[in-house]
């Protein structure tokens, strides 16, 4: 019995040291703790089910299972970079940290180790520069498309002239919430509208200054780059001023569901910039319900489904399941290395049909990545918070940033770490 | 003494003190744990968290370790509509008086006469089970707080003087008063009172006198776990319950610093100062040097303080005679 005891344990060890297949590894860096749990458990949930979904239905990509490689960082940078370190000789194809920081961070890291990265509308707005960052990936659009856009909003309100008027930006005081700033001033000195910094510290419990400070200033428009807490507070403290919701406009990070449901009625009409449209009337919906919830597999409680953050988890996690599509094609090879997987990501491209395809009809822009251009087709759409109903809509199209600004921002401060790092052109 | 005529000033003044307020009732819960045992407790912004998750819990019917037994095929999360808010405060009060009776019992019982840093280092390991224990219990998303108090502008304030005062903060106010007069009469004028005191001064000379530790400490933990449902009613009534809110500790330091870490009454002082300096210094010399200075400045406003005062202003001088 002891020895039949002794060959099982060494029998689950030698399971455990062996890979029992040769699945295409994708480690998830999530935050399922410590105070941004609540925007990265739906993120996480959206990515683990969606990539459940495809294993389950179609037995998983080119015929590999996808494995998930999960690692908490807790949105800590250190433990961000811990998290790359353990798993990235587990053969991890590309890394989404859903971090600015840890994404600042694995650039350099990564590159070296041939090891691409998706940072999905955050990390370093000039990675969007395939010909100097050519494993960092951004699209669908980057911070600075984001700030465009917002500002293209505030044009059609006030009826294509910005001339004269005040934009104030409450900002994260971190590397994520300055991103805008530059694109700002750009904007502000193209359209004439006088530029008003806020920032806050995190994590934003506290803002009455901030909003003192908004009610001193008057501005037309505020504009947000918060995360966490610091969301929920300043609508409430925007709402208890009694500045206009309809003219307060978050980045995609200050869109969910958990941003506005705490200050209850009085969020009501706050706008923010989407990459996606919300809801889940979508066939990729009823799939993750059909192969996934329904049969008992969800990767979170299931509460999650349909919220902001979920979809952009799902969005995140088709990109990658796409490129992972688009490497098999081009290596010929269904077991594709990180190498390849960069590869993907580079030349991928969905049209409308595909995305049809895909089970998201109308869902989100077509997109077509190149060498050059890691940085997508850069659109978003401007959605509005309904307080009765509880949902999000969108209230415009899908529309472009302002290229001449946004593209020579992007060459400019890409060249200059360029010239830092002595990266030649990598697209030549 | 332009800022004097500034419109802005009044108001200002007015938050800054309101503000001040909502930390004083976070450094309360403090002070009432190192007044009685002299253990600085690491743990007293998660128990504000874990006192608000389960007020939210008990008030929308959610059964606690949801998620852990659907791991074991139990998918129930709610068993009806919740109890009414009353109820659900007293339901939360005893769950915290639950919980100061297990504190004591698995955490400072084995650790009686120990350093006094071991016991910091066990409520900083306590601090961390409680935010794990809350995530399992109640979910780590975030959660609205209602409980029927009167929230945004005041109008009646808007009306005459223009100022946005928030409901809010005037009941928080009102609160704190209550709390720390409560406080301040039982300490001083009650039997256990002094008996907190005097474990406090000196554990076994405590005992020695017949003073039960353990029950000392129960009590002590337990009137703390109220003041952290108080402050975390307030807290979570502003931003809603989440993770993030175990992090209102940190406003609680500088005010710790200033007011002593012995005295209810400088708790509030040194919250209304703090309160009061930080918001005056963003307000009028944060936009000349880039903003965001709350965090630092309390702190530097408490250091400035401990240079004249170390024992902080109405802490108690200690004396060692060589």
């Amino acid at each position: 019995m002891k020895k039949l005891t002794i060959a099982a344990i060494a029998a689950s060890m030698m399971a455990t040291a062996i890979p029992a297949s040769a699945d295409l590894a994708i480690p998830l860096l999530s935050y399922r703790t410590g105070p941004y749990a609540p925007n990265g458990i739906p993120y996480a949930d959206g990515v683990e089910d969606y990539i459940s979904m495809i294993n389950a239905r179609d037995g998983g990509v080119g015929g590999e299972m996808l494995k998930i490689l999960p690692c908490e960082t807790a949105y800590n940078t250190t433990k961000g970079v811990e998290c790359y370190e353990a798993t990235k000789g587990e053969g991890a194809l590309v890394y989404f940290p859903l971090s600015t920081g840890i994404t600042y961070q694995l650039i350099p890291k990564a590159t070296a180790d041939n090891i691409p990265i998706h940072s999905m509308g955050y990390g370093r707005t000039s990675a969007a520069n395939g010909k100097v960052f050519s494993h960092v990936f951004n699209f669908p659009g980057t911070y600075w498309d984001a700030a465009s856009i917002i500002v293209k909003h505030m044009m059609d309100v006030e009826n294509g002239s910005l001339e004269g008027k005040k934009i104030a930006l409450v900002y994260h005081n971190s590397a994520y919430g300055k991103e805008p700033i530059r694109t700002l001033q750009e904007l502000s000195a193209k359209h004439g509208f006088e530029l008003v910094l806020l920032p806050v510290d995190h994590p934003g419990q506290e803002q009455k200054s901030t909003w003192l400070q908004v009610r001193k200033e008057k501005p037309d428009f505020v504009t947000m780059w918060g995360w966490g807490v610091m969301n929920q507070v300043a609508i409430s403290e925007a709402a208890s001023i009694r500045y206009p919701m309809d003219r307060f406009i978050g980045v995609w990070w200050s869109a969910s569901e958990n941003d506005v449901l705490p200050a209850g009625d009085k969020s009501h009409g706050y706008k923010a910039i989407a990459m996606n449209r919300p809801g889940t009337d979508f066939g990729v919906y009823r799939d993750i319900q059909k192969h996934v919830l329904d049969a008992g597999n969800a990767a979170g409680a299931g509460d999650q489904v349909g919220s902001v953050l979920y979809s952009r988890g799902v969005l995140n996690a088709a990109y990658l399941v796409e490129s992972i599509r688009t490497a098999q094609k081009i290596h010929g090879v269904a077991d594709i290395t990180p190498g390849m997987m960069r590869d993907g990501m580079e030349n991928l491209k969905i049209d409308q049909a595909r995305w049809t395809e895909m089970g998201f009809e109308n869902f989100t822009s077509e997109i077509n990545v190149s060498c050059e251009n890691h940085g997508g087709p850069g659109l978003g759409a401007i959605q509005q918070w309904d307080a009765n109903s509880g949902t999000w809509s969108l209230i415009t199209d899908f529309v472009g940033s302002d290229r001449a600004v946004v593209d020579a921002l992007i060459e400019e401060d890409s060249s200059a770490y360029a010239a830092e790092n002595n990266i030649a052109d990598q697209c030549s | 003494m332009f800022f004097l005529l500034d419109p802005f000033f009044y108001e200002i003044v007015i938050s800054g003190l309101l503000a001040g307020v909502m930390y004083a009732l976070v450094a309360l819960g403090f002070v009432l744990i190192f007044k009685a045992s002299g253990i600085f407790n690491f743990a007293q912004g998660v128990l504000a968290l874990f006192a608000a998750l389960t007020l939210v819990g008990f008030q929308t019917g959610q059964i606690p370790f949801a998620h852990l037994l659907s791991v074991f095929g139990f998918h129930v999360s709610h068993w009806g509509s919740g109890f009414p808010t009353i109820i659900a405060l007293l339901f939360s009060l005893l769950v915290m008086i639950g919980l100061a009776w297990l504190i004591v019992q698995i955490v400072l019982k084995p650790l009686v006469n120990q350093e006094g840093i071991i016991l910091f280092m066990a409520t900083i390991g306590l601090a961390y089970v409680l935010e794990g224990v809350g995530d399992l219990m109640w979910g780590a998303n975030v959660k609205e707080l209602n409980v029927g108090l009167p929230e945004g502008p005041s109008e009646f304030i808007l009306d005459t003087t223009d100022m946005f005062i928030d409901k809010l903060e005037i009941s928080a106010a009102v609160v704190a008063i209550i709390l720390v007069t409560v406080l301040t009469l039982f300490s001083a004028y009650t039997k256990m009172g002094r008996a907190l005191r005097a474990v406090a001064d000196d554990h076994q000379a405590a005992l020695s006198v017949g003073i039960s530790l353990e029950t000392i400490w129960w009590i002590v933990w337990s009137v703390s776990g109220i003041v952290a449902l108080v402050a975390g009613v307030m807290w979570g009534a502003k931003s809603g319950v989440q993770f993030s809110l175990s992090l209102i500790a940190l406003k609680a330091l500088p005010v710790l610093m200033l007011g002593g870490f012995t005295s209810i009454p400088g708790a509030i002082i040194g919250g209304l100062i703090i309160g009061l300096g930080e918001k005056l210094f963003e307000f009028y010399i944060g936009p000349m040097i880039g903003g965001a200075t709350e965090n630092w400045f309390a702190y530097m406003l408490a250091l400035i303080f401990l240079l004249f005062r170390p024992q902080g202003l109405f802490g108690e001088k200690i004396i060692e005679r060589v």
